[in-house]
Parts: C-alpha cells; structure tokens; sequence
C-alpha cells in the first residue's frame, strides 16, 4: 500500500490491495477530511462586513504588515470541515462511554437551552451588579445545593475545573494552618490518586508522601496514623477512591488527621456515586471539589470546560477564596470582592481567577439538579453503583477483579490483567472494544493494579446497553486470554489504526506548516 | 425520570444477579453513621423540563442583557457578533460529549481541531508553537510566570501596571503560597503606556517581565525594546492579550520578540457568558515547549502510515509526571477552543482584518464623540478598540446612573482599582462592531446629561 502520509490525498489502489481500498481513501459515510490549512486560503471568508470608511489611524504605528497565515472557508466549507471532523469521534451520544473516573453520562440538551439563553450568556462579568441580580441568584442557588447535597458549610463557586479546585482547597488548608502560625511541610496522598492530587500539592509548595493501601485497596488506617505528626499538613483522598470502593475508615481517617492538626481534603472527582445517599460533610472533610462536569452532567467538550467548586468545612470556611456572592437581608445579592472583604472575609486567601467561575456551567448543573431534584439525584447514585455492580458480577469470572472479593463496589468496577496470555496487554483488549464500537475504559490506572481497567458505566445506561457491552467485553476478554494475537492489529475499523505516539514525542510537529516551509527546515 | 433508563423491574433483576437483596446492600461500605435514610431535608424534588425552564427563564429575565442595550463595557472580556454555525457546530453531540481524547483512534476530530487551534493561535500571537488551551486568560498568565521561573531558574517578575488586575490579583494570591517575587504597580492616567519605563526595573534576578498588549486602559506600545532589554538580561518576555482581535490589526507581541504570548481567548467564538467558561491561550518559542502548561496536540502517522494526531509531550503532565509536572492543569477548555477555531476559520486573514477595522474605526468616531463632551478627555491617543476617558467626577456613580437609563457604559476605573483617587475620574469604553452608532449616540447624549 502507498503510503499516504497526508491522510487524505488520493491514493490509487495498487494491484492485489485488499479489498475495501478505495480510490479516495474514504470508506463511505467514514470521510477523510484534510487540514483547513490544506483547503483554506486567505482571500476567503465566511463572513460578510461591510466596507470600513477611511479612518486616521490611532494604532501607534504598529499596523500589522505581514499576513498571520490564517486561512478563511465559506461558511458550507466551514460547515462541512467540522461536521466531517466531528464523525471521527466516539461520544456519549453514540454509545456507552465507561472511562473510570470520568463519569460520561448524557448531557441533557435542555441543560444547553437555558446555558443559552441572553440573560445568562450574554452579561459581562463587570456589569454593575443591580444588572446581573438574576445572574447572581443563580450562583448563589447552585451553591445552596451544592451545600446542602454535601452537608458542609460554605462553598467557593470559582474555580476552573476539578485540579482548580484542588488548589482552591489546598489554599485554604495552608491559610488556615499559617493563620495560626503553624507551617507544615507534607501532604499524604494515596498510590492510588488521580496525578492532579499530587502535582497539585506540589504546585502549592508541599512534599507528597504516599499513603500505604490495604490489600483491600483502601487507605491503611494504621500506617496513616503512624504517619501522621506535627509536619503533616493534611490528607487528600479520594472517597469513593480510584479503585472503586468507598473507604470505610473514612470517619476514623478524619478524626486522626484533625487529632494531629491536619485536614482532609476529599478529591471529588467520584461524588456521583454517593451524591444524596452520603454527605462528605458527615465524614469529617474539611473541603472537597466537586466536579460539575462529572457529578452534574455539563458536557466535558472534548476535554473541558470543566468547573470545580469547593465546598469547605467551618473550619476553613474563613479562608476561601474571593470573589463570591452573598445574600443580603433585603433579599438582593451583592459580590464581596477585594474592596469590600475587608471588613467582612479579611482572611480570604484571595482571588484565583479573573471572574466569578464558570457560569455557563453553572446554568447547566442546576438545570441538571433541579430536573433530578433530591429524590432523583439519590436514584442516580444507587444507579449508577447498581450499573458499576451488574458489570463486577457480570465479568468476575472472566476477568479478574482484584478487590472482588471485598464486596461491593461503588460507581466503577476495576480489573486487572492477570490472565491474559503472554504478550496480549490491557491495551490491545482496549482497541478490540474499539473495534466492537465502544469507548475503551478507562486503562492503566489506578497506578496500583497492573494492567488496571476501570468501567464507570453511570446511571444513564439502560440494561440493554449494559448487556451489549458485557457481552462484548467477554468476547474480547476471552480472545485476551486465548492469545488471540490478532488483537495487536486492532482497530482496524477506527478512523485510524494505532497512532505512533513515540515518533509524534520524538519529532513533535505542534503545527501546520506549509509544504514549502516544511521542506526549507528539513 | 427522565434521564434515568432503568426500571425497577430492571433494578429488581440486576440485584438477583449480583446477589444483593436490596440497594442499601451495595452502600454496606459507607459507615452507618453517615447513611442518609431518605431525601436530604429541605430540597425540592424532581422537575419537569417544562417547570425547569420556567424557573431558569425567571432568573434569565432578571438580567440585563448585552444585546438588548447600548452596551460598551470590555476590561478582558468583548462582546462580538459570533456567526450561527459556530454555536452549531460546537453543538454537534461528537464534539459536545467526547471526553479528553486518550483514544486518538476514535477521537480524530478533537485533535485535528486542536492542532488546527494550536496553528491558529500560534500564527495569530506570532509565536512557534501553542497549546490546547488553558481555563482562561488569567490563569494562563499566572502558568506563564511559573513557565519564566522554571526556565530562567529566577524568581523575581515584574508587572506592567498596565495589566489587568485581576489577573494581578490572581498572581499575587498564587505567589503568596510559592514565594515568587512579584514587583507590580498601578497604571496612571497618562498618554503612553509604561512599556519603556520598565526597562531599568530588569535586573539578574528577573525572570520575566509581564506586560498587556493593548493594556488594560486600551494603549499600544511597541514591545521591541522592552524583549531586546529582557534578553540582555536573560530575562524572558510575557506578552498578555485579552483582546486578539486587535492582532488583526496590530503587530503580534511575537513578532515584537515576546517569548511567551498568553491571551484570553474569549472574544473570538466564546461570547461573555458573564465570566466563563472562557479560553486560556498559551504561546511560546519552540525552544521551550518542553517547559509548557497543559495539553499538546501533536502530528504523528498511524500503522497505516495515514497522518493522525495525538496528545503529546505528556511526560510533562500530571497523569504520568505526578508531582514533578509542569502544571497540575487536567481538563481545559477545548470545546470553547473548537468555538474559537471555527469562527477563526469562518473569518479567515481576510475577515479578521475587516474585523478589527471596523472595531478601530468605530472606537475611532466614539472616542471623538464621547470627548467632545465638555470636561471630558481622552487619556490615550493609541489605541484598538478600548479606550479610557477622564471625567470631570468620579467615574463609577455615572457609570451606576448610565445603567439606570439602560446604558451599560464602560467600566469604571473605581471598580476595578477601588480606593485608588487618582484613577476614580476614569472610564474604559470599548467598541467593538455590535455597537452601532445610535448606540454611540444614545451613550454620549446620556454621558452629557449625567455629567451636567
């Protein structure tokens, strides 16, 4: 076959091809679809304005002479470059997507109706404040919810994303512990965290020290305790943890952290599965993010925006950052920013991001909430443990699960690759999936089981899907362990078949650059 | 309810088959003192879609809404026409539900986006290369300054006053907890903005120099000497921009010698949805790119030897590096890059030039018109689309009285420096191409009557 480095250009089937190649490249409704930088020029555009009448210009003499290089389409091209694009995704409008720790569950379109309504999306964020009173009432509603659904005691709505709102809580944990004067230089994580928990950590000036697991891969209780002194800050863990499970010292692991004068940061990131049956503030967390682009259904976008308000104890609610929204007594809301914390929030850590967060997240979330409600949303938590069970039990004795043993698990079921013949990893069962049109789960984490395959099903997959992928995963999971070495091709039905990542590491090329120019810095 | 497929006969059936009598069997991990037994007290219960707008749509038409009134605010944040298709096409359920794209074989669109965005954020900052975006413009300016201390191994930045400030604000909370050194200042109301004066400031133990291009009052100043000035020092140079459009104007910071190129993304595609979610962009030479935040899409062939794309350089990031990464960013903000992307491609060279001088020129006739009105002045002759005015009186009552004539006119300088009496008489007016000249009109005989 000739190699077509370019992807899309056409290339001639030669004699004895397979059969299937086409003169295109393209496999029917599966289009290839070349660079805008390909198709584009910079004589075209797909928008219309009017001519500008001569104008004195007030530019300091800094008129841009040279073309950018950015090329133009008309608005169909437009239309279509992206469209095609977009068919080269797998989403969770297509089918299940069980990424461990994601929480892909469906977006619900009404969430976008009212992000995009004019009073929420079109207000600037430095509009006089008696203008955006509906805009504030909003937030200070989510938060409402946000509180109470977690049973803690204040809530920061602005920062960016989950590993935002790690450094929000961590912030205020260091606040806290400076205020009186104590400078603790450590923060336990477990093995088995996500990796913003320690880069988090190490962005706000800590040491990370792992915390040991049990061989029930929960927190060692004992060996935390023996840990913990006079130089431990504070604890981040992640409840339910990465492995699936809930962690059942959880309320002893609090107490003996604050006996030692530490706090417990909770990595939210997992909050679906107990959302209206467990409140984190009944565990004893002194601050905790939720990731609204998980737990509370606005889209993930390809990778964000994400937004991850954090919900603080009282212990560190002094602390949190600015600005945020307070309901006055007459029943209107005011911003309590850097000139008027002063008298009222003069321990605040301070702001961490330009504006008030993520309000089109915002919008999206508590539509969300408000469609569930309290009852619905505790339905989605058992759910959404009952989908995560039906797989565990469903799988167990083809493929093993390392923690099966130790009962339940929560909103994830885990696996390893114990079993699989010599030479088949996790990864090639992973692009078979693909091959039988589902999302590959999430692979190789946690850290702490080999070969880990994490499945978050969410409570939004009917039995019937469910069923489908059971299936399919035990199709692949016993080729896996036949050595089925055919999986090593696999896809051979994606866009594309495995993507050389050690060549795109070695030779990075993070940009377009035109043939011409290309051959030049060869 | 509705977004819940299973049935209770379902539920019932998937017990039997894990062997579990009930739901509460499968929460036995949780303590006993911490199982909630019904609905958490006090909260409503489900809603129908129907109730939900209704409620939502309440809260909606209690705000004053950009489109509905003359309306001239900027300060990091621009309100421009986004074409239809763009909302379209980010609407499209492949792009709206994928997820980060770990699985690049079924994630191609995602990252030929992003390498497109990647491209076009990079030639439009006149930098080598960019990342896959950032949260926002702020953050994004507070990674640059780590990326300066991680690459010059200083700890010493110094500030424009001519920077936003809240993206000051956001520094100086980081830099409290990481010892960074930051050497900041006010703006002041004077012609040129301090580009220059900075140049003496830069020492050997200077990372990095952070200027705003235009600057927060809406000045240009030629960035040439201040990067040659930086260099001299082995100082790196972090140009911020919260307004690209003016790069189809005006010379990019790149092209001026700005190492590092930061900007907030949002007036391109994104809309100002009150604050965010916006798009951090993030720029630099190609020398330092193992150094960057975030995430980077990058070219590569597959088995077949067909061109595709992946994440890249991840040995830089959180997932593999742990604590030793560049930044502990995860998720940014890649379906506002996609926003941005496909109205940068719908404009292409030739619409983003007409663009942004439509917006020059219309700032242009403003500017002339709001400062004929008596005792008012026009602080900065240079300028894109933003401008500051000097008042006869403090600015941020008129501003309150404006808006109770259905005016959104401007920031005033009193809200965004509170305290300082220097800068109270002061007002930055944007105008951007959705103001027309009625709007003008409407603003300044407003302006005159308050200011009477």
């Amino acid at each position: 076959m000739t190699i077509n480095q370019s992807g899309w250009k056409p290339t001639t089937p030669e004699a004895g091809e397979t059969e299937g190649t086409t003169f295109t490249g393209n496999r029917a409704l599966m289009l290839e679809e070349p660079l805008l930088f390909e198709i584009g020029s910079l004589d075209q555009t797909g928008v219309d304005f009017a001519d500008v009448p001569g104008q004195t210009s007030r530019l300091a003499g800094l008129e841009r002479r040279k073309d950018i290089g950015l090329p133009g389409l008309s608005e169909p091209e437009a239309v279509r470059h992206y469209t095609r694009l977009s068919r080269q995704n797998y989403a969770i409008d297509l089918g299940l997507f069980p990424l461990g720790s994601c929480t892909m569950k469906h977006n619900p379109r009404l969430n976008e109706k009212v992000a995009r309504m004019p009073g929420f999306a079109d207000i600037h964020p430095l509009q006089p404040v008696d203008t955006v009173q509906g805009a504030f009432e909003l937030i200070h509603k989510l938060g409402e919810w946000l509180v109470k659904l977690t049973g803690m005691h204040s809530v920061a709505m602005s920062p960016k994303a989950g590993a935002h709102g790690e450094l929000c809580g961590l912030l205020a944990i260091r606040s806290a512990l400076e205020a009186r004067g104590d400078k603790r230089e450590v923060i336990l994580v477990p093995e088995s965290a996500h990796g913003t928990n320690p880069a988090t950590a190490a962005f706000c000036g800590y040491r990370v020290e792992d915390i040991p697991a049990t061989a029930g891969g929960r927190v060692d209780l004992e060996a935390l305790k023996a840990r913990l002194g006079p130089d431990v800050a504070g604890v981040m863990i992640t409840n339910p943890n990465t492995c699936g499970l809930f962690e059942p010292d959880m309320i002893a692991i609090s107490e003996a952290v604050h006996a030692a004068g530490g706090f417990v940061y909770c990595d939210g990131a997992n909050f679906n599965a107990i959302v209206g049956r467990v409140r984190p503030g009944d565990l004893g967390i002194d601050a905790m993010h939720i990731n609204l682009h998980k737990t509370f259904s606005t889209p993930h976008g390809g990778g964000g925006p994400g937004s991850g308000p954090v919900v603080f104890s009282e212990a560190l609610t002094p602390f949190a950052p600015l600005p945020f929204v307070e309901k006055t007594g007459e029943g209107a809301y005011r911003l309590v920013e850097e000139e008027n914390a002063e008298d009222h929030h003069a321990s605040s850590f301070g702001r961490m991001v330009a504006f008030h967060g993520q309000m089109g997240m915002f919008t999206r979330a508590l539509s969300y909430i408000l469609s569930h409600g309290a009852d619905g949303l505790r339905q989605v938590a058992e759910d959404a443990v009952l989908n995560a069970n039906y797989i565990l039990r469903s799988l167990d004795d083809v493929l093993d699960a390392p923690f099966g043993f130790s009962g339940p698990c929560m909103h994830e079921a885990l696996f390893s690759d114990k079993g699989f013949a010599e030479g088949i990893s996790t990864l090639d069962l992973a692009k078979a999936l693909i091959d039988e049109g589902f999302h590959p789960m999430t692979m190789y984490f946690p850290l702490v089981v080999h070969g880990a395959m994490l499945i978050e099903p969410t409570e939004t997959e009917s039995r019937a899907t469910l069923d489908q992928f059971i299936a399919a995963l035990r199709s692949v999971a016993n080729r896996a362990k036949a050595g089925d070495q055919s999986l090593k091709a696999a896809p051979i039905h994606a866009p594309r078949r495995r993507l050389d990542e050690t060549l795109a590491a070695r030779k990075p090329m993070l940009a377009y650059k035109e043939p011409v120019q290309a051959e030049a810095a060869e | 309810m509705r977004y819940l497929p299973l049935s209770d006969a379902d539920r019932r059936q998937m017990l039997g088959v894990i062997g579990a009598n009930s739901i509460d069997d499968l929460f036995v991990n949780v303590p006993a003192a911490a199982r909630l037994t019904g609905n958490i007290a006090d909260l409503p219960d489900h809603a129908s879609e129907l109730s939900v707008e209704r409620q939502l749509g309440a809260m909606a038409r209690k705000n004053m809404a950009a489109g509905d009134v003359p309306f001239f605010i900027g300060a990091g944040a621009y309100r421009h026409h986004v074409p239809a298709s763009v909302d379209h096409i980010i609407q499209r359920g492949e792009f709206l539900t994928s997820y980060t794209p770990y699985q690049p074989e079924i994630a191609q669109g995602t990252l030929q986006v992003l390498f497109e965005f990647q491209t076009q954020v990079a030639r439009l900052l006149g930098c080598d290369v960019a990342n896959a975006s950032m949260y926002d413009g702020s953050t994004a300016c507070w990674e640059a300054i780590v990326m300066a201390r991680r690459v010059t191994r200083r700890g010493k930045a110094i500030l424009s006053g001519g920077l936003h400030p809240h993206y000051v604000s956001v520094a100086e909370t980081m830099a409290k907890f990481t010892g960074d050194v930051l050497d900041t200042r006010l703006p002041e109301l004077v012609a040129e903005p301090d580009t220059d004066s900075l140049i003496g400031l830069i020492d050997d133990e200077t990372s990095c120099v952070v200027v705003q291009y235009p600057d927060i009052l809406g000045r240009i100043g030629d960035l040439t000497a201040l990067a040659e000035a930086c260099h001299a020092k082995k100082a790196l140079l972090i140009a911020v921009v919260t307004e690209p459009v003016a790069l189809g104007a005006i010379t990019s910071p790149g092209e001026m010698g700005a190492d590092i190129v930061v900007g907030e993304g949002q007036s391109i595609g994104v809309g100002l949805q009150f604050g965010g979610p916006y798009v951090g962009l993030f720029a630099c030479s190609e020398k330092l790119v193992r150094q960057m935040p975030g995430r980077l899409t990058g070219e590569t062939v597959d088995a077949e030897g067909k061109r595709g794309f992946v994440l890249t350089l991840s040995t830089r990031e959180q997932h593999i590096r742990r604590e030793k990464a560049t930044s502990n960013i995860c998720t940014s903000s890649v379906l506002c890059a996609l926003a941005w992307t496909a109205h940068m491609t719908l404009l292409g060279e030739k619409g983003l030039r007409q663009l942004a001088a439509i917006n020059h020129a219309a700032a242009c006739n403003a500017a002339d018109r709001l400062s004929a009105i008596a005792g008012v002045e026009l602080v900065t002759p240079t300028f894109f689309n933003e401008f500051t005015l000097k008042l006869p009186k403090e600015a941020r009552p008129v501003v309150r009285a404006l808006a109770d004539q259905s005016i959104l006119g401007g920031v005033s300088l009193g809200r965004l420096y509170p305290g300082v009496d220097a800068l109270e008489n002061g007002l930055i007016v944007a105008v951007t191409e959705t103001a027309t000249k009625e709007d003008v009109e409407t603003f300044a005989a407003a302006l005159q009557e308050v200011l009477a």
